[in-house]
């Protein structure tokens, strides 16, 4: 590990400490740098790095998804192109887009919310970000590499949950669903050893006084999140170790010929697959609970039921993932249960939305770009969390499973929640990393744009829905009543992608030519503003001595600090 | 944590599937009680006790002694494994595509092999290191960490000898 060039290197970068924004040295040296780097800052950075390197591609395949299906008959995509773009789509938001911003985050702001010098096993977290990149990679190469069938690259081709017995070797010859199962086996070793590190990190890690009752809201949802990685993401190993062991040496695990269960494979996918939800929105609850707090001027209304809001839904979030399956005909009794914890989840999930309201409501609420986020958020989870009280409804379900209704609800839980909560985290904490601050203007502009688009893509398909267009599809006659709304949705979709790019242009400029942030921008009361920005390699000059949920406002408020009163 | 839940997951699949295979071999008519194995692995988790204790009472020799116990009950539960598949394999026919009995049982027993194994590996480093003189005090800990993994390991095997041998073959 220890390479003697590299560690010359950042002796001295520290001698003469760069300006923020600018990297001193050559260009070898920073890649070396970035290769041997075990800094829990330039990893979460990378990790961020990553996530929006594969959401470009993504992004791109949902806009041919969107393209191909704008109008009737059409031919932009054909029927096995489509496939493997509803695929990779699928696959490469949840998994390199989503689950390394989750570890991104995590790995930058929860040390220095903690009071903490790095992770707990530095080397532990370069291991897992490469084993995620690689394996990120290794499903992007199926484009590439082996011919596959038609000639166009072997990437996976069914859909994001792989249902058996379409991915046998019968039904799926090539080596498709190999990259998809090997990719995220190499994938999850990475995201299980980071979430370890992350868990150790945070119990063993604290700054002095800093109390599991005193912890950032970020962090206690980040910790709940991990749990949930190590506890569910070895489900989907497994499954994908027997699809392995089926495709490779002909055993018989979801193969109905030899008594196997299709079935089987839905329950083990789904055990990982809705927990892997709440893994995605835990981390984006915490970032609503850092940002509406500093922005409305007033401590988080209900700390004591946010924590216990976020580990119930750890819990119960471990016995919903069959309702998923309401339509593969499952006894009363599994239908009652599982759509009673359904609707029993979004209770604690209300209790949250209800406490981020009245820490809003009487405060001195700023407008800035990252609290005006979070009011969409606020809005469009509101939504997310009603249609999927509905879809936990077996009855309802029954009509509307694997229609566009679907797709409408989990996009505005995943990008009208999740991508929104990232947004909002990044104009709140890139001063922090960067030392500069996001142009106000721009983000203006990013905001309405990705917002009108994102309403305009999402709403018209609940309607898709309910006229029964189903998911998957790769086009549809004329004459159904889907055209108007398909366009709609398509125009959408490009409207986000402008969004998107007025984002990326922002981040760049702003690295440049960006205000000078200061070490507290926003006037936060978290540990990590109390540190330069960006913060140095040791994160901290003396370790913080915490007496309160604020350490902040206690410094600058002597005459009045939080721990008076606890 | 994480290795439990990818073990419980194999287990259900095994439990899933009990009397479901469609054609022979049925596990009543191969799998014989594995007493000899389930001994070298049980006794193993006691000799790494009196190993740790013979640690930290600073006997060398003793630690040595009871370590290499250990690793030798370890290579012998899987050579007793080795035997069962071989004889499984050529003289039964059963193999991992035969049946679903084939497909659940290799792949539960092998997952926990793989994980004597990694074990033996592990205790294997820490022999080594021990005899050329690289353990101090403070690696005490390390020490007790891979003597927790095997007793995790005999634990798992408990619940597949309970699966697969008991519940499997009523």
């Amino acid at each position: 590990m220890a390479n003697p060039t590299s560690s010359l290197k950042e002796v001295g970068t520290e001698l003469a400490p760069a300006p923020p924004g600018r990297e001193h040295g050559t260009l070898t040296a920073w890649i070396q740098d970035l290769i041997f780097t075990v800094d829990h800052k330039k990893l979460g950075l990378m990790y961020v790095g990553m996530a929006w390197l594969f959401f470009i591609p993504a992004g791109i395949l949902a806009s041919l998804i969107r393209t191909q299906i704008a109008v009737p008959n059409n031919h932009v995509l054909g029927p096995e192109a489509f496939n493997q773009a509803i695929t990779m789509h699928g696959t490469a938001m949840i998994f390199f887009f989503a689950m390394p911003m989750v570890f991104g985050l995590a790995n930058y702001i929860v040390p220095l919310q903690i009071g903490a010098r790095d992770m707990a096993f530095p080397r532990l977290n370069a291991f897992s970000f490469w084993t995620t990149f690689f394996g990120a990679c290794f499903l992007f190469l199926s484009y590439i590499f082996g011919p596959g069938l038609y000639g166009m690259g072997a990437a996976p081709d069914a859909s994001w949950f792989a249902l058996a017995p379409l991915t046998s070797k019968a039904f799926s010859p090539g080596n498709n669903i190999d990259f998809w199962s090997l990719g995220l086996l190499i994938s999850g070793v990475g995201s299980v050893t980071g979430a370890v590190n992350v868990m150790v990190t945070i119990f063993c890690y604290r700054c002095k006084g800093l109390t599991l009752y005193r912890m950032p809201l970020f962090t206690w949802m980040v910790l709940v999140t991990m749990f949930l990685v190590v506890m569910f993401l070895p489900p989907l190993s497994a499954a994908q170790i027997m699809l392995v062991l089926e495709r490779f040496f002909g055993a018989k695990f979801f193969e109905a010929q030899a008594g196997g269960s299709a079935v089987l494979w839905q329950h083990f996918f789904w055990i990982f697959g809705h927990p892997e939800v709440y893994i995605l929105v835990l981390p984006a609850f915490g970032v609503i609970s850092e940002v509406v707090p500093v922005f409305s001027r007033k401590p988080i209304f209900g700390y004591p039921m946010m924590v216990a809001a976020s580990v119930m839904i750890g819990f119960i979030s471990a016995g919903v993932w069959a309702h998923h399956m309401f339509t593969i005909g499952m006894d009363s009794f599994s239908v009652t249960f599982f759509a009673f914890a359904t609707l029993v989840i979004s209770i604690p999930t209300g209790i949250k939305i209800f406490n981020w309201l009245a820490t809003m409501f009487g405060g001195k609420i700023r407008m800035e770009i990252p609290m005006l986020f979070c009011i969409a958020f606020l809005f469009q989870f509101l939504i997310a969390g009603l249609t999927g009280v509905m879809l936990g409804v077996a009855p309802f379900d029954w009509q509307l499973n694997d229609s566009y209704f679907v797709i409408a609800h989990f996009h505005y839980v995943i990008v009208g929640g999740i991508v929104f909560a990232v947004f909002a985290g990044f104009y709140y904490w890139y001063p922090k990393a960067v030392g500069r601050m996001l142009d106000h203007r721009l983000g203006l502009w990013h905001f309405w744009i990705f917002t009108a688009g994102f309403h305009l893509t999402f709403d018209p398909q609940h309607f898709l829905g309910f006229l029964g267009m189903p998911r998957r599809i790769y086009t549809y006659q004329e004459g159904r009543g889907w055209e108007f709304l398909n366009m709609l949705s398509t125009i959408g979709a490009f409207l986000q992608g402008v969004g998107a790019i007025i984002f990326i242009i922002n981040m760049i400029y702003a690295a440049r030519k960006g205000k000078i942030a200061g070490d507290d921008p926003w006037d936060a009361w978290t540990l990590e503003w109390i540190t330069s920005s960006p913060p140095p390699e040791y994160n901290f000059e003396q370790l913080p001595e915490v007496r309160s949920r604020r350490p902040l406002w206690d410094l600058k408020h002597p005459e009045d600090p939080d721990w008076r009163f606890e | 944590m994480t290795e439990s839940a990818l073990f419980t997951i194999f287990v259900v699949a095994y439990l899933f599937y009990i009397g479901k295979s469609l054609n022979p071999p049925y596990p009543r008519e191969v799998l014989e009680f594995p007493w000899l194995g389930s001994f070298f692995l049980f006794s193993s988790s006691a000799t790494v006790v009196v190993a740790e204790h013979r640690l930290k009472k600073g006997e060398r020799g003793g630690f040595h002694l009871w370590w290499g116990i250990t690793m030798a009950l370890g290579a012998a539960f899987l050579i007793y494994t080795a035997t069962e598949w071989y004889h499984l394999i050529y003289h039964d026919g059963l193999t991992l595509s035969t049946n679903l009995f084939g497909s659940t049982f290799y792949s539960l027993v092998g997952l926990h092999a793989s994980h004597v194994l990694v074990g033996l590996v592990l205790l294997g480093i820490i022999l080594v290191a021990s005899l050329t003189g690289n353990i101090k005090d403070r690696h005490h800990e390390h020490i007790e960490m891979i003597s927790w993994y095997w007793h995790f390991v005999d634990g798992i095997w408990a619940v597949v000898v309970t699966v697969v041998y008991i519940i499997g073959m009523q």
